[in-house]
């Protein structure tokens, strides 16, 4: 079965796999950088309504796919203010664009660092915060020398929880991005495509190679877990 | 007490699994291409009107992606497809009773842009034009448009050239609803589809170039309603329902 496997694998189409790479990296770095932010907003400074602000945030977790991939398109597709400016200013869109695929999955993975940034942040001890302001830090210096690092074990094991997400978009990309060979068809849009055209080695195949991914992300993130 | 109201829940809870499967006597499941969606939807209610007792469940998709659930084993009893190709394959897979298949309309191929802030499209060979980033197509393995589609252009020399702008879509009503969003700059749908649109598309042409849009239905070999099913499939060639199809635009077998 191996050789047979090896044989397909030599004819398949792999732009999938480095899209699906591609798209869920620059994903997750965007998630990252807004999950951290927002994290240490929700744990640090909370604010009358933070708790709602925070629920909202976490929504993507919740709602179907198709919900997030509808939001998007009504609120980015061309009939709506913000797509029909960019449309009209900058000839771009991210409806049936690879950045479209990108938007999609930072908001479903969002929620993952999200969680684990927060818990990260409010499980920092303050007193060796105020230590380092006592010791002359701007709040920039201790946020980034004594809190970061401290919050650093939890945030990075949600951001591979993230990644592993992002890998796996599906409904909200399918509807915002289309599944166009070559450009926006991502390796879980290429399974579902082999699967409904018949060709089901060719989509054995690739649903190997995502899980194999999947699981070593998984894994890895085990141990950054157990790290804390 | 508790345990009376344990069991009596449990036996409630496994009755509403049990409860469909009673009622299944005279129920008839109807995979149908997506372009026949609303037609077949006005037509259910009138051949359970006239069969007391049957009700139809209608499931639309894509024909190919409906053939590939009968080839897995989806309960199904009568098969409608949007060509002959699918049908055929239904056919080679010995899927269908062959000798209950029978042609009951027609369609024609059309090219539509989005009725406003369309690129001005007149004709085929403007789809080269800069002005049209992006042409919604069925997916030609397994939309029947899309084949259509695929001969059209084929034949027109224009595949290859306007391939980088193709969005393929699931089914019709998907490159139906993109065209009308405006998501893209054209798409090619049945004539029958853009008139269900209303004013959200504009018709610009009507292609030639394809094997006539011929729809065949057959009653699938496994299924359990055999001749409920047979009946459908000659209610759909009767006057009754050939009015309905002329109705919302197609075409006589």
């Amino acid at each position: 079965m191996t050789n047979s496997l090896l044989q397909l694998s030599q004819t398949t189409d792999w732009h999938p796999l480095w899209l699906s790479l591609q798209v869920a990296g620059v994903a997750t770095l965007l998630a990252l950088a807004a999950g951290v932010a927002l994290g240490w907003l929700f744990a640090r400074r909370p604010f009358p309504g933070s708790g709602v602000a925070e629920a909202v945030c976490m929504l993507p977790l919740v709602l179907p796919p198709t919900v997030i991939g509808y939001g998007i398109l009504v609120m980015a597709g061309r009939r709506s203010p913000l797509g029909a400016w960019l449309r009209q200013h900058f000839d771009y869109t991210i409806i049936f664009s690879w950045h479209g695929a990108v938007v999609a999955s930072a908001v479903v993975a969002l929620p993952l660092v999200l969680k684990s940034a927060s818990a990260a942040f409010a499980g920092v001890d303050r007193s060796l915060e105020a230590a380092a302001s006592t010791l002359r830090q701007s709040p920039w210096s201790v946020f980034w020398r004594v809190t970061l690092p401290l919050a650093w074990p939890g945030i990075l094991a949600g951001t591979l929880l993230a990644f592993a997400r992002a890998m796996g978009e599906f409904g909200a990309s399918l509807m915002v991005a289309g599944s166009i060979p070559g450009q926006t068809q991502t390796l879980s849009m290429a399974i579902y495509d082999e699967v409904q055209a018949g060709h089901d080695d060719r989509a054995l195949l690739l649903v190997l190679v995502t899980s194999v991914i999947s699981v070593l992300v998984l894994v890895v993130s085990n141990r950054f877990f157990s790290l804390r | 007490m508790r345990k009376f109201r344990l069991i009596a829940s449990v036996a409630a809870l496994a009755a509403t699994f049990v409860l469909p499967f009673a009622v299944s006597a005279q129920q008839l499941t109807v995979s149908a291409a997506a372009s026949l969606t609303d037609a077949f939807k006005e037509l259910g209610p009138r051949f359970e009107a006239a069969r007391p007792g049957s009700t139809l469940r209608f499931n639309f998709a894509a024909s190919g992606a409906l053939l590939q659930q009968i080839a897995q084993g989806a309960p199904v009893d009568v098969f409608a497809s949007a060509d002959q190709a699918t049908m055929n394959r239904a056919n080679d897979q010995k899927l269908i009773d062959a000798d209950t298949r029978r042609n009951f309309v027609t369609n024609s191929l059309v090219l539509i842009e989005p009725a406003q802030g369309g690129a001005g499209i007149r004709s085929l060979q403007d789809l080269g034009n800069a002005a049209v980033k992006k042409i919604a197509i069925g997916k030609v393995a397994t939309v029947p448009v899309g084949a259509y589609t695929r001969q059209v252009l084929d034949g027109a020399r224009l595949w290859e050239p306007l391939e980088p702008k193709f969005v393929q879509a699931d089914s019709v009503r998907q490159v139906l609803d993109y065209v009308g969003r405006g998501e893209v700059d054209a798409g090619f749908v049945y004539s029958t589809d853009a008139t269900i649109a209303g004013d959200k598309v504009k018709v610009v042409a009507t292609p030639t170039g394809h094997t006539p849009v011929s729809y065949p239905v057959a009653v699938i070999a496994d299924s359990r309603q055999k001749a409920l099913a047979r009946d459908f499939t000659v209610f759909l060639a009767g006057d009754e329902a050939q009015a309905v199809f002329k109705r919302y635009g197609f075409g006589k077998p």
